[in-house]
């Protein structure tokens, strides 16, 4: 699905610049789950930015299928984004003023083919919770609105920046697994960063990142289904 | 599958608009407000404009108002033939017309009116009359005449109702067989007076050959009106006019734009376009300036939202569309309320023009024209506005969805820091440090709070601008008690007569000489008013009411005037007198008069007399008489051969208050009214955004053990400090504004001076307090019952 070469990424905030990443090579196969894991700062949002199509990268390139990223304009990064990606952050970022349904019906009304808000919403199992604005749901249904919203349009990658960042355990497990069973049963091409090391057994791959670097990549022969993870 | 359902029910997005709009209803609605003020304003304004005009040209059509109108002393019928021969003339029409001194049943002092001749059988050919009821009169009957309506109206006559006409000391009952009204007279004035006098004068169309003889016209007649094909040259008609009329004591052919009572309507008709613009124009100017801010502030809540919509597929045309939606959402909505209440205003505000401006019917009509252009005018001022908070808001980068939060970059701030030992306040220390750490937004709200203070300061100062012009005319430059006019020009023992009349005091006598004024290819006629070189009773006095002493020779004119003319002080202007031997003779300009009301000329009775070559004739008079014998004056001037007509001063100024005053009310009361929406706009807006933006902080704040009186203090805080710093300067832009939109007030009629008082100022900060405090109360109403678990469980 990707193929990243070289990749580099340099922040300039006034005087000081920082090397997010400093010549990442990094592939992604069909239906693969690759957990990518790395300390705070190692550059891992930013691979995944790029890879996403929100940022570009300052040199190196990703080459998406047959699109080239690095050379895509504003609106043909736009258009990549909602044929292809889907998101999941890390603080969820649900539309505070629209429920669950209508957060998930914001994507399944730009993209072909999508499936319908509710069974997107099934999917997670939030069916109970189709109505209910984000203020009324707990951070882990939340989350399971935001991977609902993510997966709807069926799209070729997912991207998941620390999903379980902010919930505790019992929840980040319902999270990874919702996340699971779209890798599963639709095939979904996903990657998981996590600075959790446990979360790295359900991954087909683990990439580690530090400083910038790919530090290291595990092909995981024992894949664990989530609800077996322990932390 | 999509349905039909699917069809009609509203995107995601457009339901985020909704209930987005719907969670900032408040400041919405002040936005929209501020905008329906000016909307309101505007169609109240333009729709009158619309249907004066409107009506005016369909009843100078229907009624065939002339083109070109003179008077002179006396011509033979022979004249009219003559005068149809020049080329262009389409029709003549020739009458006789006389003023007189009316009796009235029931008024004390001497009223005025005029008598215009008519065919007895038919419709005159030119300038037509409208008969209201009642019937035409009866050839039979020479008594009978046509009353004006407003005269009638004002008097209570009805048909069969009785008046007596005096001239020439000799009195004439006139009876009154039908109400009538003419196109020449639909403001119908007391020559040399400024305010219709309802009561007090009337227009009285009587039989032709009743007329003529009563005035000695027989064979002959004294005013001439002609109508002109459509690409004739009015100019050189009225000077072929002029050398035709001229040895029988014309008067100077006018053309119909000069006609007192088309030119009154024309000025005001141009005042109410004029006004219909600029004020609506700075009503929005406010709405958007604030809707931009208030958007700006609102969408940098939205970043979160906005970043992660791009991150979703969201195109950035689709995004900018959607948060242009919500100004043109609030903007309709204020455009369409506008339209509503601007109709209603402008209903009101026909109705008050029916008082002095008399047409068959004057109909208030909202043109379709206005109410559209109002809301597509408001729709694309408030996008305009918009855009730039929206393309700001929308480029941010997508990327910022994955990050978390910004934190605020707080840190001390520079105003406490002298104090920071001291016992300021926690809460104290909050408040200076967020003006402080935003200090762009800071100056936003000032300007914006600004705005208000000044758009109330003008509001205000209509008011005391109406009441000094009431004070420099009817009190600083006239100091006389009554004006009499005599028939013709007379010797000074005229004058003794008068002075003689019990109870008269103080004597100051004048004389109008009727030019035509020429300077270049510039022309007007106009009467030039000489007096001793100091007139001590009508004044001579400019605007900031210095008094202006008359030179030995050369003429003073209003500046009006002199832009009229294109004449500056030095430059010569070219008189043509109208009357006796008809000299000709050029004057110097030696001073323009920055005066309030009319085109003035001037010059002293020693210099005219020169000029005219003539004895010490004088035209009238003005007087004051002691208050225990003017019932008395009254009675006895009325009866004097040589009297014309009587002005006095109390009664212009009761008229001008009911009349002029009645209607300014009316513009002052809508110019108040709406300062005061847009002022509360704006203070509450100020407050919601703050309440919005500080929403979290505050809930966070209150987690942690602050009172809810405390963090209301933080913000009420804020409010109250930025209040304060915007007085100041909203005094000043309000004081600038003000001298711009007078100049829009400068017109030949009359010249407005914008004054600033103490107590002006001091309504407006007042309201301003006012509004800020209640907006105050509405904040603090939202603090205290403010959900802080679901503030603090979403993000923004
Ligand atoms: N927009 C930005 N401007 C400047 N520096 C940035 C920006 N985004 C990231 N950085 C810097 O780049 C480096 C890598 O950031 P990145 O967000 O990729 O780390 P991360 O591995 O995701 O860390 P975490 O686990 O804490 O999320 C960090 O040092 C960060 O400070
Ligand atoms: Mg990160």
């Amino acid at each position: 699905m990707f193929v990243a070469r070289g990749l580099t990424k340099v922040y300039q905030t006034g005087e000081v610049t920082v090397h997010a990443l400093r010549g990442v090579d990094f592939d992604l196969f069909p239906g693969e789950l690759v957990v990518l894991l790395g300390p705070s700062g190692s550059g891992k949002s930013t691979l995944l930015n790029i890879l996403g199509g929100l940022d570009v990268p300052t040199a190196g390139s990703v080459v998406y299928q047959d699109h080239d990223l690095t050379a895509a304009g504003e609106a043909a990064l736009t258009e990549y984004r909602r044929t292809h990606v889907g998101f999941v952050f890390q603080f969820y970022n649900l539309i505070p003023s629209l429920t669950a349904r209508e957060n998930v019906a914001l994507v399944t009304e730009i993209v072909e083919h999508p499936m319908t808000p509710e069974q997107a919403l099934d999917l997670v199992g939030l069916q109970q919770r189709l109505d209910h604005f984000p203020a009324q749901l707990s951070g882990g249904e939340q989350q399971r609105v935001a991977i609902a919203r993510a997966i709807a349009k069926r799209p070729d990658v997912l991207l998941c920046d620390e999903p379980t960042g902010a919930l505790d355990i019992a929840t980040g497990v319902v999270v990874l697994d919702a996340i699971e069973t779209v890798n599963r049963e639709l095939g979904t091409s996903t990657v998981v960063i996590t600075d959790n090391a446990a979360i790295a057994a359900m991954a087909d791959r683990v990439v580690r990142l530090a400083d910038g670097r790919v530090a290291g990549i595990e092909v995981n022969t024992r894949k664990r289904p989530v609800h077996e993870l322990q932390w | 599958m999509v349905t039909w359902l699917d069809r009609v029910r509203p995107s995601a997005l457009n339901r985020k608009l909704w209930r987005d709009v719907w969670e900032m209803k408040g400041q919405a609605l002040a936005i929209a407000s501020v905008i329906a003020a000016g909307v309101t304003m505007y169609v109240t304004y333009l729709s009158n404009f619309d249907s004066l005009q409107r009506t005016r040209a369909d009843y100078y059509e229907r009624q065939r108002f002339a083109d070109v109108f003179a008077s002179l002393t006396r011509a033979p019928h022979s004249l009219a033939a003559r005068i149809a021969d020049i080329e262009g003339v389409e029709t003549v029409s020739t009458r006789v017309v006389a003023d007189v001194t009316l009796d009235v049943p029931g008024i004390a002092e001497p009223a005025g009116g005029r008598l215009v001749a008519i065919p007895e059988r038919a419709q005159p050919v030119l300038n037509g009359l409208y008969l209201r009821s009642g019937r035409w009169i009866d050839p039979t009957r020479p008594d009978e005449v046509l009353a004006s309506e407003m005269f009638a109206e004002a008097n209570g006559f009805r048909a069969g109702d009785r008046v007596a006409a005096i001239s020439n000391g000799r009195k004439r009952w006139l009876t009154v067989v039908g109400i009538a009204l003419s196109p020449e007279y639909i403001f119908a004035v007391k020559p040399g007076e400024i305010v219709p006098d309802r009561k007090r004068y009337g227009i009285f169309w009587m039989g032709q050959h009743a007329l003529a003889s009563a005035f000695d016209m027989e064979g002959g007649f004294n005013d001439v009106s002609v109508s002109i094909s459509r690409n004739a040259s009015e100019a050189e008609i009225i000077a072929a006019v002029d050398r035709l009329i001229e040895p029988y004591g014309g008067l100077g052919a006018i053309p119909r734009r000069l006609q007192i009572s088309a030119w009154t309507l024309e000025n005001e008709l141009t005042q109410l376009q004029t006004f219909g613009f600029i004020l609506p124009a700075i009503f929005l100017g406010v709405a958007v300036f604030i809707l931009n801010v208030a958007l700006t502030r609102a969408l940098a809540l939205q970043r979160q939202q906005i970043a992660a919509l791009k991150a979703l597929g969201y195109a950035n045309a689709e995004l900018a569309w959607h948060y242009l939606k919500w100004a043109v959402v609030i903007a309709a909505g204020g455009a369409v309320a506008g339209v509503l209440a601007g109709a209603q205003f402008g209903a009101g505000m026909t109705q008050l023009y029916n008082q002095y401006f008399r047409f068959p019917a004057l109909d208030y009509r909202l043109s379709l024209d206005v109410a559209v252009q109002s809301v597509v005018g408001s729709v694309i001022v408030a996008a305009l506005g918009a855009q730039t908070a929206v393309r700001r808001a929308v480029s941010v980068p997508p990327a910022e969805a994955m990050r978390p939060e910004p934190p605020g970059q707080y840190r001390s701030s520079i105003i406490e820091r002298p104090w920071r030992r001291s016992r300021l306040s926690h809460a104290t220390r909050m408040v200076l440090r967020n003006i402080e750490r935003q200090p762009m937004r800071s100056v936003l709200s000032v300007a914006g709070i600004a705005l208000a203070v000044a758009v109330l300061v003008v509001g205000f100062s209509f008011i005391t601008v109406m009441e000094d012009l009431v004070d420099q005319q009817f009190t600083k430059t006239m100091r006389q008690d009554a004006t009499v006019s005599f028939v013709r020009p007379r010797s000074p023992g005229a004058l003794h007569a008068v002075q003689h009349l019990l109870g008269v005091m103080d004597v100051e006598p004048f004389r109008i000489v009727p030019v035509r004024a020429r300077v270049g290819h510039r022309n007007r006629t106009l009467a030039i008013t000489a007096v001793g070189p100091n007139p001590h009773l009508n004044r001579i006095m400019d605007r900031q009411g210095h008094l202006v002493p008359l030179p030995e020779s050369g003429l003073v004119i209003s500046r009006m005037l002199g832009q009229v003319l294109g004449a500056r002080v030095g430059d010569i202007v070219q008189l043509e007198v109208l009357e006796g031997h008809r000299p000709t003779a050029d004057v110097r300009v030696q001073a323009l008069i920055d005066d309030v009301l009319g085109l003035r000329a001037y010059m002293q009775l020693d210099a005219v007399r020169r000029l005219l070559r003539e004895g010490a004739t004088l035209s009238g008079a003005h007087m004051t008489v002691g208050p225990a014998a003017r019932q008395r004056f009254y009675a006895e001037v009325k009866a004097m051969p040589a009297v014309a007509g009587v002005g006095l001063r109390e009664i212009m100024l009761q008229n001008f208050r009911e009349t002029m005053a009645e209607s300014m009310n009316l513009q002052v009361f809508l110019n108040v009214f709406f300062a005061g929406i847009i002022a509360f706009g704006v203070v509450y807006n100020s407050a919601r955004v703050s309440l919005s933006e500080r929403t979290r902080e505050l809930a966070s704040l209150r987690v942690r053990g602050f009172t809810r009186a405390e963090i209301s203090l933080i913000l009420l805080g804020e409010l109250a400090i930025l209040t304060l710093l915007a007085l100041p300067s909203g005094a000043i832009i309000g004081y600038t504004l003000g001298q711009l939109i007078m100049l829009a007030f400068n017109n030949e009629i009359y010249r407005i001076t914008f004054t600033l008082t103490a107590s002006t100022v001091a309504w407006a900060f007042l309201t301003v307090i006012a509004s800020a405090f209640l907006s105050g109360l509405v904040v603090r109403r939202r603090l205290d019952t403010l959900d802080l678990v679901a503030v603090l469980k979403t993000r923004e």
